[in-house]
């Protein structure tokens, strides 16, 4: 089976506005990959167009093989956007709300509807199946956008900041849900500002900037292309003076504690340790601390900014 | 077509879930022009000979009402969909422009035969209305109807405000149905604004309509219909190409 998502030599400009500048992408199968970059980055454009709510200017994007402009119908088969925004029509019950959108795909037999029940149960909204959505608070609505998202058992499901806004025990569940998902087969896309939810969950991330891709790679990799990592010296006493060359990459210094920021790759930690003996400091522990992929991310935006 | 009658469906039920306001209301409104006009032209000679001024009034009511509610129905669910961006659920799925024009266009269509025939049980109570052509009351009521929805496609996808959509309710709509022979026939005017009436389709839809009451008309039935027929083609084309074209609706 091809890739889940494809793009090749994407483009799209606003009336002044370059918002996606010639984006190549593929994203596998069953994998769980993070779409991230600040605001205005081109995300939601990108996702727009994968959804067929943008058209592109250049280029082609491709759900599960199937072209989104000229096999529209079956890219949308294969697709299941939850969006940013709570949007909601506030005529309809929650029930009323899940069979409508399954209808729209053709989706109204009796396993559709046992399906539609699951996604209620899953999502804990059970008892507010036949409550009017404007009835509902804001994490409900939002509940109810990702079962509106699934009704149609999507292969692929794209979650854009699905959790902004959103409380901690509620964003905890949305997140074993789509753990579950993912577990089921599903690829999942997530796009988030929280990036320590993207470094705990995704497997490929791309690091969107300036509508262009500025990084793209497994979790772990762009985590080593952090330029620096920590380095925490604990000392028998707090009295001696630090070597000249160690100096600039003191980070902080509280009582006995040494905090320093170490070049990858160009600074070795024996030898800091050996400098810090040889200028009488008596060291106890130590502990060192990889970059997050927040550091990783500013580090990349901020470079091609 | 599953999608395209989930999408009828949904717009049905729109409608139905504020019935008060989308079918009572009109039926009210188009009762009080009623008694008001009837009794302030009491006692005027015939417009059409043999038929009463208020029995001349109720095919026009009647169509006006459906014209102005067919209008309203696929513009105001469209624009509210768009500003609450509820839209994006239709937009995301695998309908295709024709599907989205046709339920949108049909559930127009079936709030104003509702409002019409709401109208007509109302009148009837006032004065007797012979049905001469059934068919071409269905005819005219279908394609009318039809024509506006169209046009109110073309009205919510255009408008991204909701003071767009009243001005062309308010300032096309509104004035070419009421200029259209409701409460007049075409041969009580002027040469002049006769001509500028003949240019307005909506007067082709209401005298079509009283011709299958009452069996006459001011124009030709045929031309009427095929007037209609014509206009109905045009705008349901117009508003297909924006709806296919994503005008407004995809970026």
């Amino acid at each position: 089976m091809g890739p889940a998502i494809e793009v090749q030599g994407l483009h799209k400009r606003f009336a002044h506005v370059h918002a996606v500048r010639g984006v190549d992408l593929a994203v596998h199968q069953g994998e769980f990959f993070g779409l991230l970059g600040p605001n205005g980055a081109g995300k939601s454009t990108l996702i727009n167009i994968l959804a067929g709510l943008t058209r592109p200017d250049e280029g082609r994007a491709a759900i599960c093989g199937h072209d989104v402009i000229a096999d529209y119908r079956e890219a949308r088969r294969a697709l299941g956007v939850v969006p940013q925004e709570v949007v909601f029509d506030p005529f309809f019950t929650v029930r009323e709300v899940l069979a409508i959108q399954a209808g729209y795909f053709g989706l109204k037999g009796p396993k559709d509807k046992a399906w539609q029940e699951e996604l209620l149960a899953a999502l804990m909204l059970q008892d507010k199946g036949d409550a009017n959505m404007r009835t509902l608070s804001g994490g409900m609505k939002r509940r109810v956008l990702i079962a509106q998202a699934l009704v149609h058992r999507p292969r692929v499901v794209i979650l854009d900041e699905p959790t902004a806004g959103v409380d901690v025990e509620l964003r905890a569940s949305l997140w074993v849900f789509i753990r579950r998902l993912h577990a089921e087969g599903h690829t999942i896309v997530l796009t988030t500002h929280y990036l320590e939810e993207a470094e705990a969950l995704c497997e490929r991330i791309a690091i969107m900037q300036g509508g262009c891709i500025a990084a793209l790679d497994t979790k772990e990799a762009l985590l080593r292309r952090a330029l620096s990592k920590t380095l925490r010296v604990t000392t028998a006493e707090a009295a001696a003076t630090l070597p000249p060359r160690l100096a600039p990459k003191l980070r902080k210094r509280t009582a006995n504690i040494l905090e320093f920021a170490l070049q990858q790759g160009a600074d070795s930690i024996p030898e800091v340790l050996e400098s810090l003996r040889a200028a009488g400091f008596v060291v106890t522990d130590i502990s060192t601390e990889q970059a997050s992929l927040e550091e990783v991310f500013l580090e990349l935006t901020k470079k091609t900014a | 077509m599953k999608g395209f009658s989930t999408l009828f469906y949904k717009e049905l039920l729109r409608f139905y879930k504020v019935s008060f306001q989308t079918i009572l209301a009109p039926v009210v409104t188009a009762l009080l022009y009623l008694l008001v006009f009837a009794s302030t032209f009491r006692g005027r000679p015939d417009i059409l000979p043999g038929v009463p001024y208020v029995a001349f009034l109720i095919p026009g009511l009647m169509m006006m009402s459906m014209i102005q509610n067919a209008f309203a129905n696929s513009s105001s669910s469209l624009i509210q969909s768009k500003i609450a961006g509820n839209l994006i659920f239709i937009l995301l799925s695998p309908l295709s422009a024709l599907e989205f024009f046709l339920a949108f266009v049909g559930a127009s269509v079936i709030r104003a035969l509702c409002v019409a025939v709401g109208v007509y049980v109302a009148a009837v109570f006032f004065v007797a209305l012979p049905v001469r052509h059934p068919l071409f009351l269905i005819l005219f009521g279908v394609l009318g109807s039809a024509a506006l929805g169209a046009l109110g496609v073309i009205a919510g996808v255009w408008a991204e405000r909701f003071d767009q959509l009243a001005g062309f309710q308010n300032f096309v709509v509104v004035p070419l149905s009421f200029l259209s022979g409701v409460f007049y026939s075409l041969r009580n005017l002027p040469p002049f604004w006769q001509t500028v009436s003949r240019l307005n389709p909506l007067l082709y839809m209401i005298d079509g309509f009283r011709y299958g009451f009452f069996g006459t008309s001011d124009v030709s039935p045929g031309l009427s219909l095929a007037i209609v027929a014509g206009f109905c083609a045009l705008v349901s084309l117009w508003a297909l190409a924006l709806v296919g074209r994503g005008y407004r609706l995809r970026n």
